[in-house]
């Protein structure tokens, strides 16, 4: 605004007030000559006009542009009114700055996990190939699907009508050998479609194409763009180059861009499946599904289809001459197709709702605190409002002028809440699930940006409606010039305060209780025996010795087993072994039913059991306990005898007891030798402690008929387990390596970790859980205990005056101290029955995060309560205390 | 603002119709306005001065009138509203709009009653 144009309009402002001026005037002489005194005329002529105040303001905006001037007019005294209390202005800004710091950046994690679309083109027609079998018993216990077989990929690829392509994938390994050292890489094999389907074009070159998939050939590979940077530095002239990937010279086809992944999968190489139809049975449930849905087409439609196709399956494919092929109806295999992002975020949404949830909760406690600081400060402003309403000023101005001073507040709050959400999501990303899904794609985007505005604005809308509602909207009476200034009536001022007290308690309550439930949580999860002992000084690495490099399988067991012995002796080793499967690790062996000698009534549909296959020693190594018999040796691995050892919990569903199994005799199919139990092993918890543990089959590592009827193989994927208590050094997983070079300087070592890290991985989701809901709790018993310490403070303040009277008439400090304790203590009463209620009833929401605890856990539900009352207790005797060392003389002096 | 809830209120435009009219007659100030429409109009019409003033001050930011420093009848200072030629211009706009519309009402009222 120029200087002129404000010269001028300030003398319009003067000319208007000097036509009412005039106005005023020629009235009152008016009425003067009707015969009124002078004072009765002006008093008359003046209630005639009506408020000169406000009409001044209407004349002055018919010249402003909106009101934006007396916007920034308000704006100017807010600001300076901030100045004039910097303490109050600090401790309101940095209170919304953490809390709405804190909401951005869970917010941030949410939008980008939960609700941005997937990184594919069109991902809402991406959906997972889920397929639930209801009929098959005992799949439940370790698998939370049936996968798709390879015949199903045919069948589904060549008959649909509802998908645009499809395609099955898995995840494996593969060794890349003559570029640098040996290196065990990870490969996401999939077959034709898959790339289709995602649709992402190649980076560099090109896609793997249909010959690539031709099983007699040998296909191209594709780079994933992290491995094309690690291991080719990035360098274009990569694609047509011939690497060696599991012993085998593949070409490379091209590079995926940069954070492309199958699905969740992060891989280094793509390298196809090349599946031959003629190789291929019913069974083989092993690969995962995905497809793209023609457009218009929703996924009950795909799944009615697919349910279609499935008897297409059955009639069109075999498991061998004399077996039935509608076997698998038993099993009532269902289609549950899902968007492919559930699959991507998997359980990890429940608990970020609850964080969120959690997260909100706090803010609302915040900005109870700050809306109790507001009434603190209207009530300090009373008389000037008082006096500017009195004076002409409108209801609304005055509202517009409180609500836009908490609005900047929230806007200030917000401005910095966005530097602590930024470093919030640093540290959010650090201690999160190792495993959360899409972790790349965390960042503060215009989303955030617009959830912190939104969020600042409806906050200081929110506390600052409270002082309004108090103060403007339903004054309770006039205070004018002082008529308040001897009484004590602070009760029906405390109102307001006292009920966000209440307020607050409330929901730390239930924060805390919840904080409590995770944390007993956590304890319960700790207390199971997971089936192995001492995790941290279990050394776990992963092993592969491909049939192209040794084909025999006997030699590969030979090799695997001087491995061991190797392993064994790097000093500080006490044992060493292998397995198919580590607990946890998310690898997943095999499984199938198994038949039992004498027990033909079990009916036509026994139960799928998980299989492992594991060494002689590795129990002993991973400290699961024998609880009867005795382990493999060597001499049975080598001599191929029909033996197995069982699950505890398998060994008492058929024969009653660990003991009574031993000797028993069990096979796979009808063609397979009769396998003698061994011995008994305690059960593990293969899924995580929090997953019940499923029964197993453990089958030593070489044999006819693992791989199938006739079959002989030995297991080539391994994890190494070696007890040591210098698990997870790096001179330990150096004299590893070259323990492990020395039997075969070509085997690269992947995976390395101790079984403690496993073991926390398995649990990340709980620690996370529980880190984000202590951090809340403590915020919010925090907030809570300076909310109810200011009330009390300030109620203090406020009656210091009766206190002094109380106490010259001869009143008891220490009655006087617990009097201002007991209305603390009555808030935090009232609070807490609200906050139990309100816990009880949204525990339930929670279910699915507790483990081996109740939602309405008595313990928690009498603690927590108790503890927050002591808080009240000690917040409030503070001030109280002040009460008591009040001087009477002095107090009464005061006014 | 309103002092008497039964009168019923002047059509948008009509204040600025009544207050340009006036205007034409003599340059007036803002209570000289309210006693020559309430005198013309035999008490009919009462301008509020709530409207009054910042109806004015809306004249004068569209260029309908001008004001210059003057002295009342009394001799005090005052500010002396004149209208200017696209006031003029706007209130025989605003006044033939006013006439068909008050045809059209009165046809409607004779219809009505026929």
């Amino acid at each position: 605004m120029s200087i002129f144009s404000r010269f001028f309009k300030r003398r319009r402002y003067e000319d208007l007030s000097a036509s009412i001026r005039e106005h005023l005037e020629s009235r009152t002489e008016e009425l003067l000559e009707e015969g009124m005194s002078r004072k009765q005329a002006e008093r008359a002529a003046r209630r005639e006009f009506g408020n000169v105040a406000l009409m001044e303001q209407r004349g002055r905006e018919a010249w402003q542009w909106k009101r934006l001037e007396s916007l920034l007019v308000d704006l100017k005294h807010i600001g300076r009114r901030l100045r004039r209390s910097p303490g109050f202005a600090v401790v309101v800004i940095l209170t919304l700055a953490i809390g709405i710091g804190a909401n951005t950046a869970v917010f941030s994690v949410l939008n980008s996990v939960l609700l941005r679309p997937l990184p594919y083109p069109e991902p809402e027609q991406l959906v997972s190939l889920h397929l639930n079998a209801p009929g098959a018993p005992g799949l439940g216990e370790f698998r939370s699907e049936l996968r798709l077989s390879a015949s199903m990929y045919f069948t589904f690829a060549a008959h649909n009508r509802t998908f645009q392509s499809l395609g099955v994938w898995g995840p494996g390994t593969a060794s890349i050998t003559g570029l640098a050292q040996p290196e065990q890489v990870n490969t996401a094999q999939i077959s034709g479609g898959v790339l289709e389907t995602l649709n992402v074009p190649a980076f560099a070159g090109q896609w793997l194409t249909a010959a690539d998939q031709d099983s007699h050939a040998l296909g191209r590979v594709m780079l994933g763009y992290e491995y094309w940077q690690r291991r080719f530095g990035g360098d274009p002239g990569v694609v047509g180059r011939t690497i060696s990937v599991d012993s085998q010279p593949r070409v490379i086809a091209g590079v995926m861009p940069r954070g492309f992944k199958v699905v969740n999968y992060n891989f280094d190489l793509l390298v196809p499946l090349a599946l031959d139809p003629v190789d291929e049975a019913l069974a083989g449930f092993a690969y995962r599904g995905i497809a793209r849905l023609r457009p218009g087409v929703a996924i009950p439609q795909a799944d009615a289809d697919a349910a279609r196709l499935i008897n297409v399956w059955m009639d069109s494919w075999t498991n061998g001459p004399g077996s039935d092929p509608h076997w698998y109806l038993r099993w009532k295999i269902t289609p549950a197709f899902q968007p492919l992002k559930d699959t991507v975020v998997g359980s990890i949404q429940a608990v970020l709702w609850v964080v969120m949830g959690t997260i909100g909760v706090v803010m609302l406690i915040a900005c109870s605190n700050v809306a109790s600081l507001l009434l603190v400060r209207a009530d300090a402003r009373q008389q000037e409002l008082a006096v500017r309403s009195a004076l002409g000023a409108g209801r609304w101005r005055i509202a517009r002028e409180l609500l836009l001073e908490s609005v900047t507040l929230g806007l200030l709050g917000g401005a910095f809440g966005v530097a602590v959400a930024y470093g919030g999501l640093r540290l959010l990303t650090a201690v999160g699930p190792g495993q959360l899904p899409r972790l790349s794609e965390i960042s503060l985007d215009g989303w955030s940006i617009a959830f912190t505005l939104v969020l600042s604005v409806l906050s200081g809308l929110f506390f600052g409606a409270i002082p309004v509602l108090r103060y403007v909207l339903l004054p309770q009476r006039v205070a004018f010039l002082g008529a308040m200034r001897t009484a004590s009536a602070g009760r029906e001022r405390q109102r307001g305060r006292n009920l966000l007290v209440m307020a607050q308690v409330a929901m730390a309550l239930v924060l805390l209780i919840s904080a409590v439930l995770m944390i007993r949580t956590f304890l319960a999860m700790r207390n199971v025996d997971p089936g192995f002992s001492d995790p941290a000084s279990l050394q776990v690495m992963r092993l592969t010795i491909p049939e192209t490099m040794v084909p025999d399988s006997t030699t590969v067991v030979r090799m695997q087993n001087s491995i061991i012995d190797k392993l064994a002796a790097i000093p500080g080793v006490t044992a060493a072994g292998f397995a198919a499967s580590v607990p946890m690790s998310g690898a997943e062996p095999s499984w199938n039913e198994i038949l039992v000698e004498g027990k033909i009534d079990e009916g036509d549909n026994p139960p799928m059991r998980l299989f492992n296959f594991v060494s002689p020693g590795y129990f002993h190594t991973a400290g699961t306990r024998i609880l009867a018999g005795r382990d493999f040796n060597w001499t049975d691995v080598y001599g191929m005898r029909p033996v197995g050892i069982v699950s505890e919990s398998l060994a008492r569903e058929l024969w009653g007891s660990p003991g009574a199994a031993i000797g028993k005799r069990f096979h796979e199919w009808e063609s397979m030798p009769w396998h003698e139990v061994i011995g008994v092993v305690q059960d593990v918890r293969e899924n995580g402690v929090d997953q019940i543990s499923p029964a197993t089959v453990y089958w030593p590592s070489l044999g006819k008929g693992i791989f199938g009827p006739g079959i002989q193989g030995a297991w080539r994927s391994l994890y190494f387990a070696i007890r040591t208590n210098r698990a997870g050094t790096q001179t330990f997983i150096n004299e590893m390596q070259q323990a492990v070079w020395s039997v075969n300087s070509n085997l690269p070592v992947a995976d390395i970790s101790t079984m403690q890290d496993i073991y926390a991985d398995s649990m990340a989701r709980t620690s996370f859980t529980l880190v984000m809901l202590a951090i809340a709790g403590a915020m919010a018993l925090l907030l809570g205990v300076i909310g109810i310490y200011g009330v009390i403070s300030y109620a203090v303040t406020q009656r210091t005056r009766e206190i002094g009277i109380r106490l010259a008439m001869g009143a008891q400090r220490g009655e006087l101290q617990w009097m201002f304790v007991r209305s603390a203590l009555l808030l935090t009463a009232v609070g807490v029955a609200i906050g139990m209620g309100s816990a009880a009833a949204l525990m339930q929401w929670m279910k699915s995060l507790l483990f081996g605890i109740s939602p309405l856990d008595p313990l928690t539900y009498l603690l927590v309560p108790l503890v927050l009352a002591a808080a009240a207790g000690l917040a409030s005797y503070l001030p109280a205390r002040r009460a008591a060392a009040v001087d009477p003389v002095v107090a009464l002096r005061a006014e | 603002m309103a002092k008497n809830t039964e009168r019923r209120d002047l059509f948008p435009g009509a204040l600025e119709i009544m207050i340009l009219q006036s205007l034409l007659l003599r340059p007036m100030h803002g209570y000289a306005l309210v006693k020559h429409i309430q005198q013309v109009s035999d008490d009919l019409l009462q301008v509020e001065e709530g409207s009054l003033y910042p109806a004015l001050q809306r004249m004068l930011r569209e260029g309908w009138v001008e004001s210059e420093m003057g002295t009342s009848a009394k001799g005090r200072p005052t500010r002396i509203y004149r209208v200017t030629d696209a006031g003029i211009r706007h209130l025989e706009a605003e006044v033939a709009s006013f006439e068909r519309m008050y045809t059209g009402i009165a046809r409607v009222l004779a219809f009505a009653k026929a």
